[in-house]
């Protein structure tokens, strides 16, 4: 179980990095939220994979331990703020230049063109 | 972090005789109110430096009086405490401030201090007065007495401060107001340049001090100087002594402009007279020798001291005294004669005898008085004349007598002349330098060297009273010279009467204060010493003679020499190398930068991702990643979860470039997350995911509209490669992180949070309770940040303009029938079931899976579904409220709820709970911590909406402005 989980965060920090390095900002926002996937997977497991433990007084026997997750909730939510911000910077990149490369300026076709009649 | 424990001073007995309140002011919270002036001492020019400022309205008159009343009524309040530290005590006041850091402000008045304090604050009333007269009617002179007051309450703090750190501040505080006066003629070059050189060299030299104060704290146990000065013995017995030494003397040297650090003192010349007058008589250049008697008892007695200090003291010396010959400028001949007075101060404490320490005293006061009226005289000259060449200077003895007089006095104490101040102190360094002993056969080699350190002071003193006052006819002046202002002379007067009073009378004027900094400086019993003026015709003496007569031979001889000097030296400027090297260390930088800084993100973040890999991989290297704890088997369904996540997340990475697709496979990949939270007992977790997974493909939808739906295939293959390359390094380094740490045993601090759940908490739900009551500090950065994140994206999208795609990709025209009849009719109903559940969710949350962070993204994911669903038009009609107030209130709420429990006082954020027995609904726990929930529940439900709403607001407007056209 633990090296399949392991294999997990692998996979997804692979696949965040990978889309990180991409030159378009919609891919790269796609990426950072793959990443964030695996680091909330990775500091959760830093208090170890229980099964039937819920960090509940009174529901379980035993129970896992709860500050990774107290700490992994508010990653989440904070990485949703993160996600938003830097979408809508894309799109404000996207408004100014008039084109989605995370530079700016687009180096293989130009300028979008203004699809509006 | 570790916390480091200091261990108490111990109520040694050592001290006990030297202090009355050193013993018991070592406890950590004592407060000492009848030396509570110590502290408005220094606390009247900080906060008197703004004074200058409004009063300057009043007329200049006024802005001085003003400056002079607040300096005299700190002058009034030292002298008050002054009999006590004649007395033989030690005053010692503390208040507590950092405890963590053991940083207390912590202030001592001895005799020390004492003597620096009344230097600082005696010179700086007479510089005030001078100064009145000295700035023209441009200078504003606001500026200038608000920074020489700020100054002079650093200079203060660094010879009051009992703890070393404090004293560290406010020596940087002297690096940083010293800059601002010497650049005071900001429109100056030479004035800029030799501020930021002063600076550079001064600041530079004080992270070095830093360092080495946190040693010397580290290893004496302590801070406090009490403990310090009475740990010599351990200080120097301990392996990192060589290292502290050498960095509070780099500290120390560079204040003090010891070689090779000395040139930034001639270049601050550059300053108005005044501020040098000041700045290099008495105080900032004082501050580095003041350093070397403060810790006098804690650092010296070592050879490495002794061959260190006396050695740089040495050089300084000879180097100041030699150069100050040469300089045809009247401030340039003083500034290196202060180099080489500074250096033969430094050589007294490095001489490791207790004479050299009680003559070093001796010589701070005598250099003070001297120096500081000379500078003054010259700033007379400067003033009268327009010019400082003493090449074209010449008998000003005829136009203006008695500032002649004035100067003359003060040079030849500079000189050592009998009968003057300086030639005690002089004769008592003569006299070391024969008692010395230590260097066997070289034994001679001091007192010659001193010998003929004291006939280059003797030339240039005698050239700055021949060439100034004799010598002819002036050459040339800008101006006719005459006397100043009357009141403008009265400073210098004081000062050369000083001069003579204390060559003459030393034992009735100085003797006590000379005894009491010194005993201090020891910080034990004073040798026996006389400070009689005659002591027979003994070596030393002679030593005075030979200096006296080699160097009025040596100005008579002084046109060869000059012609010697400058044939055989190349004129070395150290501003042009200096300004040359931090020309060439900015080029540099901004080389380096340009390169690694090309302007590419994409280069940015591979940077990033490489040297995060190295990092790891580098600490990997060589370990053994499997721990010993046995994995648990896997069953069929995680593996089936497990392969879902991997075909969906590397679906995502390959068909990133079809951008619906890849949407669409990111979602699956959040679910298997969410359901992994849950597989893994955090159910907690697993509702915020799933909701907040909802809520981001929501926002991605959005935007994905506003945005091209293909990327072009712009990457190169040997770049897909390598970016494949490291992010595959990435993964593994990943995976045997995580698998390193998983096979290993762990201990965790979470058993308190789990036993203190419920009979501290209040709440069953462990997760909640750490987030709205243990780490609730936390959680109310997080919502703030959450906020924040809402409002910069409210303001990302005021005013954007997108070019709005008619049709999707594939050329067809998006559907007409933006609200569909089936969801409008789901969604409606639906809204007060979503409602009721996230109340639900809200109030359970501290005893079963839930809580304002779940709760607040399944309302706004519910209200989300109404502007789908509905339209925008039809749900901002019905949702009449304003989302920033919504955001605003629950931060508010939190931190209120936070600030209750001042009102119980009790410490920020303490929780309380308690159970009430309601009429038909029963028994009914209710904790302040919920309030506080619903803070973190309105700040989500907020911000959500912040966000979406107003992204989605955007299609509307783009619609209707492309319909208008």
């Amino acid at each position: 179980m633990e090296l399949l989980f392991a294999l997990c965060i692998g996979l997804l920090t692979a696949c965040g990095a990978y889309l990180l390095l991409r030159a378009r900002t919609f891919p790269v926002v796609m990426g950072l939220t793959l990443l964030s996937y695996a680091v909330n997977l990775f500091l959760f497991a830093m208090g170890r994979l229980a099964t039937g433990a819920p960090p509940v007084i009174g529901q379980a026997e035993n129970h896992t331990d709860p500050l990774p997750q107290a700490l992994v909730l508010t990653a989440i939510v904070i990485g949703f703020a993160m996600t938003a911000f830097v979408l809508i910077l894309a799109l404000r990149s996207r408004g100014e230049t008039g084109n989605d490369h995370v530079d700016g300026e687009d180096v293989a076709s130009g300028p979008v063109k203004e699809q509006r009649p | 972090m570790q916390e480091r424990s200091f261990p108490t001073p111990k109520a040694a007995d050592e001290s006990a005789h030297f202090s009355r309140y050193s013993l018991s002011a070592l406890d950590r919270v004592n407060f000492i109110p009848d030396v509570m002036t110590l502290a408005y001492i220094i606390l009247l020019p900080l906060l008197g430096a703004l004074l200058p400022r409004l009063f300057i309205r009043l007329g200049r008159t006024a802005c001085a009086w003003v400056t002079a009343a607040v300096v005299a009524t700190a002058l009034i309040l030292l002298l008050d405490l002054a009999p006590r530290v004649f007395g033989g005590e030690t005053l010692i006041m503390r208040l507590p401030w950092l405890t963590t850091p053991h940083l207390d402000i912590a202030l001592r008045l001895d005799g020390l201090g004492l003597l620096f304090a009344l230097l600082i604050l005696g010179i700086g009333l007479l510089i005030i007065l001078y100064a009145r007269y000295y700035l023209s009617e441009s200078d504003p002179m606001g500026r200038f007495y608000g920074l020489l007051l700020l100054f002079m309450a650093a200079m203060l703090g660094i010879v009051l401060s009992e703890n070393l750190l404090l004293m560290f501040m406010f020596w940087e505080l002297t690096s940083l107001s010293s800059f601002l006066l010497i650049g005071y003629w900001k429109h100056r070059a030479d004035a800029r340049q030799g501020a930021r050189m002063a600076l550079a060299l001064t600041g530079g030299g004080g992270l070095a001090l830093l360092a080495g104060i946190l040693l010397l704290g580290h290893i004496a146990g302590s801070h406090e100087l009490s403990v310090v000065l009475a740990a010599g013995a351990q200080i120097q017995a301990h392996p990192l002594y060589t290292l502290t030494l050498v960095l509070i003397l780099l500290g120390a040297f560079t204040k003090s402009a010891q070689f090779p650090f000395h040139f930034w003192l001639p270049h601050a010349m550059a300053a108005p007279t005044p501020v040098s007058a000041y700045l290099h008589s008495a105080t900032m250049v004082k501050a580095g020798v003041f350093l070397l008697a403060r810790l006098y008892p804690a650092l010296s007695g070592s050879d490495l001291w002794f061959y260190l200090v006396t050695g740089t003291g040495m050089a300084t010396l000879l180097f100041g005294a030699y150069t100050a010959l040469f300089k045809h400028d009247l401030k340039g001949l003083l500034a290196y004669s202060t180099v080489s007075h500074l250096g033969l101060i430094t050589l007294l404490f490095g001489l490791n005898t207790p004479l050299g320490a009680v003559a070093g005293v001796f010589h701070i006061i005598n250099h003070a008085t001297f120096k500081a009226s000379l500078f003054m005289a010259a700033g007379i000259i400067d003033h009268e004349t327009g010019t400082r060449d003493m090449r074209r200077i010449n008998g000003l003895w005829k136009y203006m007598p008695h500032t002649a007089t004035l100067a003359m006095v003060a040079a030849s104490s500079m000189a050592g002349v009998p009968l003057l101040n300086g030639f005690l102190s002089k004769e008592m360094f003569f006299t070391e330098t024969l008692l010395l002993t230590r260097l066997g056969e070289w034994t001679w080699i001091l007192p010659a060297l001193a010998t003929l350190a004291g006939v280059f002071a003797v030339a240039y003193s005698v050239r700055f009273i021949h060439d100034v006052f004799f010598n002819g006819e002036p050459v040339d002046l800008p101006r006719t010279p005459h006397e100043p202002p009357r009141y403008m002379k009265v400073p210098v007067e004081i000062l050369a009467a000083l001069c003579l009073l204390l060559g003459v009378a030393p034992a009735w004027t100085v003797a006590p204060l000379l005894a009491v900094s010194a005993a201090s400086t020891l910080n034990g019993a004073l040798p026996t010493y006389s400070l009689a003026i005659w002591h027979g015709f003994n070596t030393a003496f002679l030593m005075s003679l030979v200096a006296l007569a080699g160097g009025t031979l040596m100005y008579l001889l002084r046109y060869r020499l000059f012609a010697l000097h400058d044939r055989l030296l190349r004129p070395f400027d150290a501003k042009v190398q200096f300004e040359r090297s931090l020309a060439l260390l900015i080029a540099w930088a901004a080389r380096l930068t340009g390169a690694l800084e090309n302007g590419s993100l994409q280069r940015y973040t591979l940077l990033l991702l490489l040297s995060a890999l190295i990092v790891v991989a580098s600490g990997l290297w060589g370990v053994q990643l499997r721990g010993p704890i046995a994995g648990s088997g896997v069953d069929a369904i995680t593996a089936v979860g497990a392969l879902l996540l991997a075909v969906s997340a590397v679906t995502t990475a390959v068909w990133h470039r079809q951008r619906l697709v890849a949407l669409v496979s990111l979602s699956v990949v959040g679910l298997v997350v969410s359901i992994a939270f849950a597989r893994f007992s955090a159910p907690d977790l697993a509702l915020t995911q799933l909701s907040v997974e909802i809520v981001t493909i929501i926002l991605l939808m959005l935007a994905l509209y506003f945005l091209p739906q293909h990327s072009p295939a712009e990457s190169s293959r040997p770049r897909m490669a390598r970016d494949a390359l490291l992010a595959g390094g990435l993964g593994v380094g990943a995976t045997a992180l995580a698998w390193g740490v998983l096979t290993r045993p762990y201990t965790t601090l979470s058993d308190y949070y789990l036993a203190q759940s419920l009979p501290g908490g209040g709440g069953a739900n462990v997760v909640n309770v750490i987030l709205v009551d243990f780490r609730g500090f936390d959680t109310l950065g997080e919502i703030s940040v959450l906020a924040i994140a809402a409002i910069g994206i409210y303001a990302l999208l005021d005013g954007l303009r997108l070019p709005l795609p008619e049709t999707d990709a594939g050329g067809r025209r998006w559907a007409v029938d933006s609200n569909p009849l089936v969801l409008v009719a789901v969604s409606r109903p639906l809204l007060p079931l979503a409602l009721l559940v996230s109340v639900f969710l809200l109030l359970r949350g501290h005893n079963l899976p839930g809580g304002g962070f779940i709760a607040g993204l399944v309302t706004g994911v519910a209200l989300i579904l109404q502007y789908v669903a509905n339209g925008i038009d039809w749900t901002q009609a019905r949702l009449r409220f304003d989302f920033h107030v919504v955001v605003a209130c629950g931060v508010l709420l939190a931190a209120l709820t936070g600030l209750g429990s001042w009102w119980f006082g009790r410490p920020f954020l303490t929780s309380t709970f308690g159970h009430f027995e309601l009429p038909l609904i029963g028994e009914l726990e209710l904790a302040s911590a919920m309030l506080f929930d619903l803070g973190v529940y309105l700040t989500v439900v907020g911000a959500t909406l912040l966000i979406l709403a107003n992204l989605g607001k955007l299609t509307v407007l783009e619609r209707e402005r492309g319909e208008a056209r």
